[in-house]
């Protein structure tokens, strides 16, 4: 028992490998038979895998900073070396991905009928490097897994797309790979200053002011466009129109938090100085990126590509609190992101599953749903109000937290993320107005079915969560806390006292401190 | 230069190769065509002996001979190695397209003996003569094998261009190599690099001469702007040829190149390096961006390995240990993904013949989903994508480029691969994502499937994990055997 606990994550990155291997080699004569095994192979392999992702959680000590469930072993020379481990920042992603991954094979159980063997696969084989991205501690290895994740994205788009899916997936691969060729070279030039690629060590070494700005801009360039902030965002729209249901639930719920998380673990920590000289520009992009996204999703026709547009002002709002720097907004970035990845991913879900019935995307094609699908109207009702941020749903603490951060940092970011809440209030329930209400006069939506029961069994967990978050966020929050409060300590508290830069928690003297920090620049 | 008998030892492999060839050739002379199967397996027996022979008897120990004119060392040991798995593979893939196309000639195999001889002669020159002898002796065997398919006019046409392209470089080689001659007053590396560092000021005499004998070895390495025979010969020639003309004969005029510069002209590494940094961002840009038009799969890979010499030159380019070690990392593991993709090419055959078109791959996944596999592997290996092999190489490189303060030229070369990863990406989208076109017929033999299923097996994850270790030992002890 112990030998698993101190492998946990390990295990937790090889049981959908050992899953993908059984997919493999499942055979039977009745083609029927074989998919209908291959799925339940895939199921059991990814709850497995989140059953050991609730033993992390039950094991981690959030009372401390330090990185927990660490293994290490040397892999090649003295420098590059499998070196995984968790802490506040990143535990609860692994657990995000582990929860997501047996609902979208539940969500794929029926719609996906071609290629079904290959299909899970490159599911099974996208969670382990999902989980390999969360929990590297060593940059080489964090790089591999953070990009060996475009293959099986880049073929569950182009496979199991919709019909414009080559387009995407090569914006999608091309787009992701031209970010983080530049954090290569950085990652180059870390390496050998310091000779290490073990990301612990790296955070204590100080890199020059000067060299900072320029690594940051090369991280930057690889996590703005995963994240994705405004202008290189676009590539997400089409990607999540032409994706599977599951693919986009994945790609919302998981493969967009690598960008802040990347924030939170590279740029932050490891080039301190440079965050702060930059702050002001993801700021910018970042208040763009909540308005002028807000305003295209409510002219979209197209229901999950306003979803998507959706997610881009909502990573406005995580961009924004990472770089307030003060214990409320980081907390609330890394909340938004958790409370998105489960509410956007829930709504790519719900638009999955009239896709099924009807084959469209189209809003105008709907309407009335409330009235023959009451289950699936109430659900989808929930999700829009968890969306739209409303108090007592996931989405509320998140986006409190966040706007409180921002205000003690400068009012007037906060003044323009809140008006992100209002205009994502005008889209989501103008959406709602269109799908779920108004007349049921189209003859091919009066014959859909409501959920059946495996689509409800997706959805329970999914609304007990969102409530569970938006009710008792300190489930959340405390395993957090420890971690962003030594982050902000360790390099960030220094510089208070000695300069104009503020950027410390709640002051009186902090509006003027922080306008001084904006005109030194 | 005593009229003693030199040392022998150290060329024992290229005097057991070029014995066996001249005794195949008599014994295939006697014996006509149809003994074309058992001269290839003689051919790929006498490599491994000469393997063998190097690597237990001559080892990786600095040893001189003829005078000076040849050394071997572990430098030359690691590639001569590439060399021999590289031709071998060549020949092994070759029976069976050879004899559906009615070229199985008995001077096949001993042709790729006499070109694999002369790379080896390339490999452990130590001096300016002996290095064109060991060109030579590999070009005039390659012109003959482009032209192998004498009733094609593309085989002949090919073969034509190369060896009319190839002379001219020679020319311009020699006419370097006299220049340094009149000026250095020696044609021997270690001498020459002595000369040249009592001269504290290299003469402009000697930088012209230096520069004319790298576009030379530019033109054999396929570099950027000496490049525009590689896509012409490339599809021209039968692809059992192309196949070995990717692979062999590049880690030979590789190792050449760099044996020239760091233990010839270490004192210049300044003016040199200038040149290579130009012919890699050249290659690397050519490479990538005209790929993007190519529809013929021949040709695609000609300009994927043209992209593929400017990123190993990034290693030269360096001019430090590391680099060459980088680049040592990436011939090996750019000859696995070239055998594995060329043997790919070898099994595309319908009824009507061989087919070499980009479309004819359609939806081969479902037809053919090993194969298509193996091809997505050496296509996200070529690209340089992280859990495939090629990635390594692509790391070495560039982290040597930026260890030597080339910033620029490392990031102009990850963006370039970016561009790479589209035409690579394009294949894959035909197999997986397109319609499926006819399947091909099998009868590609053995041999072939073989090679694809190790080739692909050697750029998989599993071995990113594993074998990485081993191949940077190897590389960095080759490279340390180099005088810097």
């Amino acid at each position: 028992m112990n030998f698993l606990i101190h492998n946990l994550l390990s295990l937790m990155m090889l049981v959908p490998l050992i899953g993908a291997g059984f997919v493999l080699i499942v055979r039977h004569q009745d083609k029927e038979i074989e998919k209908r095994n291959i799925r339940w192979v895939t199921l059991l392999a990814t709850l497995f895998t989140f059953v050991l992702s609730i033993v992390l959680w039950g094991l981690f000590d959030g009372s401390t900073a330090d990185f927990q469930f660490v293994e290490k072993y040397e892999w090649i020379g003295n420098s590059i070396s499998y070196h995984v481990g968790v802490d506040g920042i990143s535990m609860l992603f692994v657990v995000l991905t582990a929860f997501l991954m047996p609902i979208v094979v539940l969500a794929s159980w029926e719609s996906v009928e071609t290629r079904v063997k290959e299909y899970m696969i490159a599911f099974l084989l996208l969670e382990t490097l999902m989980i390999g991205v969360f929990s590297a501690l060593d940059i080489f290895l964090f790089y591999v897994f953070f990009e060996g994740g475009l293959i099986p994205m880049y073929l569950i788009i182009g496979v199991w797309g919709g019909l414009n899916r080559i387009y995407a997936s090569f914006k999608f691969f091309l787009y992701t790979l031209l970010g983080s060729v530049l954090m290569l070279v950085a990652v180059f030039y870390m390496f050998i200053e310091t000779g290490t690629t073990d990301i612990p060590m790296l955070m204590n070494h100080h890199f020059d002011a000067d060299v900072q700005n320029l690594l940051w801009l090369a991280f930057f360039a690889s996590f703005a466009v995963k994240m994705p902030m405004w202008p290189v965002h676009t590539w997400l729209p089409d990607a999540h129109v032409q994706a599977p249901t599951a693919g986009s639930v994945i790609l919302a719920g998981v493969l967009l938090k690598m960008g802040g998380y990347g924030f939170l673990r590279f740029s932050l920590p490891m080039f301190p100085e440079a965050t702060m000289h930059f702050a002001w520009l993801v700021f910018a992009l970042s208040i763009i990126a909540i308005v002028y996204t807000s305003l295209v999703a409510l002219v979209q026709n197209d229901i999950k590509k306003l979803i998507a547009y959706s997610s881009v002002a909502h990573m406005g709002f995580v961009t924004i609190g990472i770089f307030v720097l003060n214990a409320n907004g980081i907390e609330g970035a890394i909340f938004t992101m958790l409370s998105h990845g489960i509410v956007s991913g829930a709504l790519f879900l719900c638009v999955g599953v009239i896709y099924d019935r009807l084959h469209t995307r189209e809003i105008s094609r709907y309407g009335g749903l409330s009235i023959n699908m009451k289950i699936y109207a109430t659900i989808f009702v929930i999700f829009s109000m968890a969306s739209v941020g409303l108090p007592g749903m996931s989405g509320f603490v998140g986006e409190f937290l966040v706007l409180n951060g921002a205000y003690t940092y400068d009012s007037w970011i906060a003044f323009f993320a809140t008006t992100g809440v209002v205009l994502g209030a005008a889209y989501m329930l103008y959406l709602v107005r269109r799908l779920v209400f108004g007349e049921l006069d189209k003859d091919d939506v009066k014959a859909m079915p409501d959920l059946n029961l495996r689509e409800k069994i997706i959805f329970v967990p999914l609304v007990a969560v969102v409530f569970w978050m938006g009710i008792y966020p300190n489930s959340f929050l405390d395993p957090i806390h420890a971690s962003v409060q030594n982050l902000i300590d360790t390099k960030f508290s220094a510089f208070e006292n000695q300069t104009v830069v503020n950027v410390g928690p709640v002051e009186e003297t902090e509006a003027p401190a922080a306008e001084a920090h904006h005109d030194a620049h | 230069m005593t009229g003693e008998m030199p040392i022998l030892l150290p060329v024992m492999p290229e005097l057991i190769m070029g014995i066996g060839a001249m005794l195949l050739l008599m014994l295939g002379v006697f014996q006509g065509d149809k003994s074309y199967g058992q001269m290839a397996n003689l051919s790929i027996l006498l490599m491994v002996v000469a393997a063998f022979v190097m690597i237990t008897q001559v080892g990786g120990d600095r040893q001189l001979t003829f005078g000076g004119m040849f050394v071997t060392d572990a430098f030359a040991v690691f590639t001569k190695t590439l060399v021999f798995i590289g031709s071998g593979i060549a020949i092994l893939m070759s029976a069976s397209y050879m004899r559906q196309m009615g070229i199985s000639k008995f001077e096949y195999p001993i042709l790729i003996l006499l070109a694999t001889l002369g790379m080896m002669v390339m490999i452990s020159a130590n001096n300016l003569m002996s290095l064109y002898v060991g060109l030579e002796l590999q070009s005039l065997s390659l012109y003959v094998l482009a032209a192998l398919n004498r009733d094609r006019s593309r085989s002949t046409e090919a073969g034509l261009k190369y060896f009319v392209l190839g002379a001219l470089s020679s020319g311009m080689l020699l006419y370097g190599v006299s220049l340094i001659y009149g000026f250095a007053g020696t044609t021997d590396f270690d001498t020459l690099a002595t000369t040249l560092k009592a001269m504290h000021e290299p003469q402009v005499g000697i930088i012209i001469g230096m520069v004319f004998l790298m576009a030379g070895l530019a033109f054999k390495v396929s570099a950027v702007p000496f490049h525009m025979w590689t896509p012409d010969v490339y599809e021209g020639s039968p692809t059992p040829v192309t196949a070995f003309f990717a692979a062999a004969p590049k880690v030979a005029a590789l190792a050449l190149f760099v044996r020239v510069m760091t233990t010839g002209f270490p004192s210049m590494s300044g003016e040199w390096q200038q040149v290579v940094v130009f012919i890699s961002i050249a290659s690397m840009l050519v490479g990538s961006f005209v790929a993007l038009v190519q529809t013929n799969i021949k040709r695609l890979m000609a300009y994927s390995s043209i992209g593929h010499i400017g990123y190993a030159l990034v290693g030269l380019a360096a001019a430090t240990p590391a680099g060459v070690e980088a680049l040592l990392i990436y011939i090996a593991i750019y000859l696995t993904m070239t055998l594995g993709s060329f043997g790919a090419i070898l099994t595309l055959r319908r009824s009507e013949g061989m087919v070499e078109e980009i479309s004819d791959l359609s939806g081969l996944s479902q037809t053919n989903l090993p194969l298509a596999i193996a091809v997505a592997i050496f296509m996200f290996s070529l690209a340089g994508i992280p859990l495939l092999a090629g990635f390594w190489g692509k790391w070495y490189v560039f982290l040597a480029a930026v260890e030597a303060g080339l910033i620029p030229l490392a990031v102009i070369g990850v963006l370039t691969s970016v561009v790479g990863a589209f035409y690579y990406l394009r294949i894959i989208k035909v197999m997986f994502f397109d319609e499926p076109a006819p399947a091909f017929e099998s009868g590609h033999g053995r041999a072939v499937s073989s090679v694809i299923a190790i080739a692909a097996i050697v750029n998989s994850p599993v071995s990113y994990f594993l074998l990485i270790g081993p191949l940077v030992a190897a590389a960095s002890w080759a490279a340390g055997s180099l005088l810097f």
